[in-house]
């Protein structure tokens, strides 16, 4: 039993770490009422009137839903082949010891781990260096690199807390390596590949960095509005968009940590 | 139970007989060399980010050798080192100097917000309070970079919500004067030095709360107690107890901060002055000026920099707490 059970933050702790957490949500809470301002051309608060119309305007956009299909593809595509990628390195760094593990581990956070502008700048040189164009599959190739990492993370979490014996057992009671995969790693790893899948998905639904080097001159979502950002165009819309990302991404990361919460709390950790 | 249960029939043999087609062939074959297994598992990843991404390195690195001839603009494949001398102008200098010193003072800023959520989080909160901590700072980390700088520049805007609150709180005065000051100020807060920190700050803040808060956690409780015990006052408990072993935290936490920082090019364009920082002169080189060579001498920067931050990062345990 804790000793300190029941005992209470002293207020200033209390009121610190209140701020803290209101500094990291009202901003975001505040793209919600900007949506439905009838102002056009400046970010006047507070609003002059409330409407619903920009989202009507939003909807009939087809430079809107381009950039949203476009994206949207890029992650499904992305995140099929980190999970292939993440799951067997992830197998393989949990279940053998050999030489260079350490590397292949470190090689894997790499890419999250330095800036994305190296990630985006290191495949632009390459892109230029082996005459590559640019293409659907040239942001698939940079999202997938670095979305590796998020699947890895929860699949080795995962199997660090199944034990090795179950698979033992399996093959003891007569399945073969396939049957054994399918039966008995396979489920138990599910959930945390789900989450890491789902992870993975908002990670490159949301990435620019490295997309602004990839991508050329076609226009993910992002893209999109880093464009609206640095050149407006119609300012209501982009209230529109930002609010249905928010919203758009939220879901994952509240499934994604429904899925992971007894246990290994790694869904989100070190993005 | 029955005896059946407890005593082998004799029909059923020890071993299985060997399952045939191909399927049980190489089923067999991976079991007994598991080093084949081990390959098969490893080939696929480690091809794909040793040649997408470690050759994407080396180009780059490659690339930093070139130079760019000035007059054509064609870029002059021998290996020079003039390009890194380039690096060595005062205005590279400058914005070199300018993403250090702004990635140093928000990691700072984070570390000094970041510490009473994760103490709180990692202390006191229990139970719904503790999931609820968790996904307080899980939904921000995770929401779009994009979405949370425009944002804030919807709050720093000069006619936006800040400008505003000022007003109600009568502070104007206070707003204007920090405007007015020569480096951080500016025409409004979101072309200034300050506006760029507040929102770095706010978009790698839950990076540095949650290596913190795992390092408090492994902090028993009764260390703090035994300190008060012991008549220390609760700054000279912060001081000698927790501090020094939230550090590794705090430095695993400022690896995120200061690496994101120094190579993020979006937040000051956005919300800044046009002075440079890396980032920017990485990206206005490979796009408009052409000039790869020069901008991959500049991505060496970060990459440099935070070889020894790391170096020193793992020296004092850093990666423990990751």
């Amino acid at each position: 039993m804790r000793s300190d059970r029941g005992q209470s933050a002293p207020f200033s702790l209390k009121l610190a770490a209140a701020c803290g957490l209101l500094f990291l949500h009202l901003p975001i809470l505040l793209i919600f009422v900007y949506a439905f301002t009838t102002e056009e051309k400046s970010f006047v608060w507070p609003p002059p009137g409330f409407t619903a119309q920009w989202f009507a305007v939003t909807w009939n956009r087809p430079d809107v839903w381009q950039a949203l299909s476009l994206s949207v593809r890029v992650a499904a595509i992305s995140t099929l082949i980190a999970l292939i990628l993440g799951t067997l390195c992830s197998a393989a760094v949990s279940r053998s010891k050999f030489f260079g593990r350490e590397t292949v581990s470190l090689l894997v956070i790499l890419p999250i781990a330095l800036p994305g502008i190296i990630t985006g700048i290191a495949l632009r040189s390459a892109f230029a260096l082996t005459d590559i164009p640019f293409s659907f599959w040239t942001i698939v190739l940079g999202h997938a690199t670095f979305c590796v990492v998020v699947v890895y993370n929860n699949a080795v979490a995962r199997f660090r807390r199944t034990s090795g014996s179950m698979i033992e057992a399996s093959m003891d009671l007569g399945a073969d390596g396939f049957q054994t995969f399918r039966h008995v790693v396979l489920p138990n790893i599910a959930t945390a590949l789900l989450a890491g899948g789902m992870l993975a998905f908002a990670l490159s639904f949301d990435e620019v960095i490295v997309t602004t080097f990839t991508a050329g001159q076609q226009q993910t979502l992002p893209i999109w509005m880093l464009e609206e950002l640095i050149r407006p165009r119609q300012r209501p819309v982009t209230n529109v968009v930002a609010m249905v990302v928010v919203l758009v991404t939220l879901l994952p990361i509240l499934f994604a940590y429904y899925l992971t919460r007894d246990g290994d709390q790694i869904a989100g950790s070190g993005k | 139970m029955s005896l059946d249960a407890v005593v082998p029939r004799p029909a059923a043999p020890a071993v299985l007989p060997r399952s045939g087609g191909l399927r049980g062939v190489l089923s067999d074959l991976l079991w007994r060399r598991p080093g084949l297994l081990l390959l098969l598992m490893l080939a696929p990843p480690l091809l794909w980010l040793g040649i997408v991404y470690v050759g994407s390195l080396f180009a780059l690195l490659l690339q930093s050798f070139f130079s760019i001839d000035e007059f054509s603009g064609l870029i002059n494949r021998q290996f020079t080192l003039k390009t890194y001398g380039d690096l060595f102008q005062a205005t590279n200098l400058d914005i070199i100097l300018r993403t250090v010193t702004m990635a140093a003072l928000v990691t700072l800023a984070s570390a000094v917000i970041a510490f009473p959520i994760a103490y709180y989080a990692a202390r006191y909160a229990r139970g719904r309070w503790k999931a609820l901590f968790y996904l307080g700072i899980m939904l921000p980390l995770w929401s779009s970079y994009l979405v949370k700088v425009y944002a804030w520049k919807l709050i720093l805007a000069k006619e936006g919500i800040l400008t505003w609150l000022f007003d109600k709180l009568h502070l104007s005065w206070l707003l204007d004067a920090w405007l007015s000051l020569p480096i951080v100020g500016g025409n409004s807060l979101s072309v200034s030095f300050t506006g760029t920190f507040i929102v770095f700050v706010y978009v790698w803040l839950p990076f540095m709360i949650l290596p913190v808060q795992a390092a408090l956690e492994r902090v028993p409780g009764n260390l703090v107690e035994a300190s008060s015990d012991l008549g220390a006052s609760p700054g000279q408990t912060f001081r000698n107890v927790l501090f020094p072993l939230a550090l590794p935290g705090i430095v695993a936490g400022s690896i995120f901060t200061f690496s994101l920082t120094l190579g993020d090019y979006i937040i000051p364009q956005i919300i800044g002055t046009s002075r440079l920082f890396i980032g920017q002169a990485v990206y206005a080189q490979q796009g408009t000026a052409g000039n790869i060579p020069l901008a991959a001498a500049f991505t060496v920067v970060p990459i440099v920099i935070m070889g020894f931050y790391l170096w020193g990062a793992k020296r004092m345990g850093a990666f423990d707490a990751l």
